[in-house]
């Protein structure tokens, strides 16, 4: 068959999107590969092995400061998407009043912000806190993940409430259901999606947070992606290969569920 | 006996009590942990650096001075600050180019991406958020294996016999566009795929049939089109670039500084905190500038298609 006139084709556009996706990924692949060598060098391949998995697995520092990352994350992305899917009930299917873009503009703040500006902020504000009450722990990291965690939480639970018709909600009210009632049998059965999607995208925001926490991190308290920080001062041998391996294959496995929750959204 | 009316408006007022009381939660949170603080910053860049570190709370203008201007150490006058000055030249261009950068490579992945069969674009699409959800430390750090000396550019170089001693990338400007290039591309290809998907080919098909060549419907046509995508995701790659503080820092060393690295210095060895907050308040208002540009074309744009 003689060629078409494609009227979608642009001269060379293919072309410069496969060096995109080929680049996009040859970085990653080339850690990945290297997490798997023999050898203690991130440059010379001398043949497979597991040793750099079993070496980080055994290193205090890096399971320490795994458990906290994941500790911190659970804690900030349950709290933040209990309270943004709150504030997102209190801001959809409603006609304007008062104060509603005053919620919208506080609520999506710490998008607006340069992450290292709200860091420096809340290094000063802790340090007097830590000053004024002597307390030191985690709970400086889990209050300023679950702030900066909350737009993110919001963002999927407020485009579901959009889609939903109030309709279901009158007619439980009509039929005497109380409004907890109406939200736990009605509501949330239809939200929970946007809900589930709010989660974890807030988990994975704040696993990833590198800036914040470390101005906002105590002496011992590192999280991953502040213990990895720390090492690429040093000579970095496929160690950290291995854990990068394993931190990408987390953040895969949760985003490829986000991605196939919020698909079926759209086909609904 | 309360009229119908009152009945309703006393249903309204409830109404509006009770979505202050479910959104208090999230706004109290985010006012402790985000708001409330940016304020504490403007407070401290007024103030008097500690000996060690924080703050006297005496008042002061100098950190706010120390942003554009030094004093001379031996007359005591005021010049520029030549050194502040040329970082935040150095992460305004090399913001500004970052997004130029990933424009040309983003644009063309789009909308290749946009024009797939509906099936294909899915897979496309998840080939370009994968990058963008993975750790930016890690990202990075990938990059930094790449372009090492002793990295993949260099050891194929070689190999090839092009040349003999490895290029020195890493800690260079050089370095900083690559990295921040390679980071940031996914936050300009996504809206603008968001963009490319909504065209009607209908009209790129009538530029053909009014004698237009392919580059001229990219440029009359195409480009128009997806305007609204083209400016959100040069903000959405400008800003965080602006203030970036990872890539420098990995890929930088200490000459290649930015304004993030700037900032950290002055809460670290610089030891001078209300200069620091004078500096982080400046980079929030050129951010402000920058998103206040945005709202008023995306309105522009709103009010010429609505």
């Amino acid at each position: 068959m003689a060629s078409r006139f494609d009227i979608r084709r642009q001269t060379g556009f293919t072309t410069i999107a496969m060096i995109c996706f080929f680049a996009l990924y040859l970085p990653i692949v080339t850690v990945v590969v290297y997490a798997f060598n023999a050898g203690s060098s991130i440059a010379i391949w001398e043949g497979v092995s597991l040793r750099w998995f079993y070496q980080a697995w055994n290193n205090d520092q890096v399971v320490d400061a795994s458990m906290r990352s994941l500790q911190i994350a659970s804690v900030a992305a349950t709290i933040a998407t209990i309270v943004a899917t709150m504030a997102a009930l209190a801001t959809t299917r409603t006609k304007p009043y008062p104060g509603l873009g005053l919620k919208y503009a506080f609520i999506n703040q710490p998008l607006m912000v340069p992450e290292i500006v709200t860091a420096v902020a809340l290094l000063i504000f802790f340090s007097r806190i830590k000053i004024w009450t002597g307390y030191s722990g985690l709970g400086y990291l889990m209050a300023a993940h679950t702030a900066f965690c909350i737009p993110f939480a919001y963002l999927p639970i407020r485009a579901r409430l959009e889609n939903m018709d109030l309709s279901l909600e009158i007619a439980a009210a009509d039929l005497y259901a109380t409004p907890w009632k109406a939200f736990r049998r009605v509501t949330f059965p239809l939200l929970w999606p946007g809900i589930l999607a709010g989660l974890m995208l807030a988990f994975v925001i704040s696993l990833d947070d590198v800036v914040i926490t470390e101005f906002v991190k105590s002496g011992g308290q590192d999280t991953l992606p502040t213990y990895m920080l720390g090492q690429f001062r040093r000579v970095i041998t496929p160690e950290i290969n291995a854990i990068s391996t394993v931190f990408l294959l987390i953040s895969i496995l949760i985003v490829t569920v986000f991605f196939f929750i919020s698909r079926k959204k759209d086909q609904e | 006996m309360a009229s119908a009316e009152e009945v309703a408006e006393e249903a309204e007022r409830r109404d509006i009590r009770d979505r202050w009381l479910l959104s208090a939660p999230a706004l109290i949170i985010i006012f402790l942990a985000a708001t409330g603080p940016l304020l504490i910053v403007v407070i401290y860049s007024f103030l008097t650096p500690g000996p060690y570190g924080d703050v006297v709370w005496k008042f002061s203008t100098d950190g706010w001075l120390s942003v554009v201007m030094q004093r001379d150490i031996f007359d005591d006058t005021l010049v520029f600050a030549d050194a502040h000055l040329s970082i935040f030249w150095r992460s305004a261009k090399l913001s500004f180019m970052t997004t130029i950068f990933t424009l040309l490579f983003g644009f063309p992945t789009a909308y290749f991406i946009a024009t797939r069969p509906t099936r294909q674009r899915n897979v496309w699409l998840f080939l370009i958020t994968i990058p963008f959800w993975t750790n930016l430390l890690i990202r990075t750090f990938a990059i930094q294996e790449v372009i090492r000396n002793e990295g993949i550019v260099n050891t194929v170089l070689i190999k090839l016999g092009i040349i003999s001693q490895p290029i020195q990338m890493m800690f260079t400007d050089f370095a900083l566009m690559v990295g921040m290039t390679y980071v940031y591309l996914p936050l300009m290809v996504l809206p603008l795929y968001a963009s490319l998907e909504k065209i009607d080919f209908r009209l790129v098909e009538a530029g053909y049939d009014l004698y237009a060549n392919r580059f001229q419907v990219l440029r009359r046509v195409i480009v128009p089109l997806v305007k609204p995508g083209i400016i959100a995701g040069s903000i959405l790659v400008f800003i965080p670039a602006l203030g970036a503080y990872v890539t420098p820092r990995v890929l930088g060393g200490t000459k290649n500084m930015m304004l993030g690295n700037l900032i950290e210095l002055q809460f670290g060895q610089g030891r001078n905190w209300p200069l620091g907050s004078a500096l982080s308040l400046s980079l929030m208002a050129i951010v402000m500038v920058a998103l206040l540009f945005y709202v008023r074309s995306a309105g522009r744009q709103g009010g010429a298609h609505g």
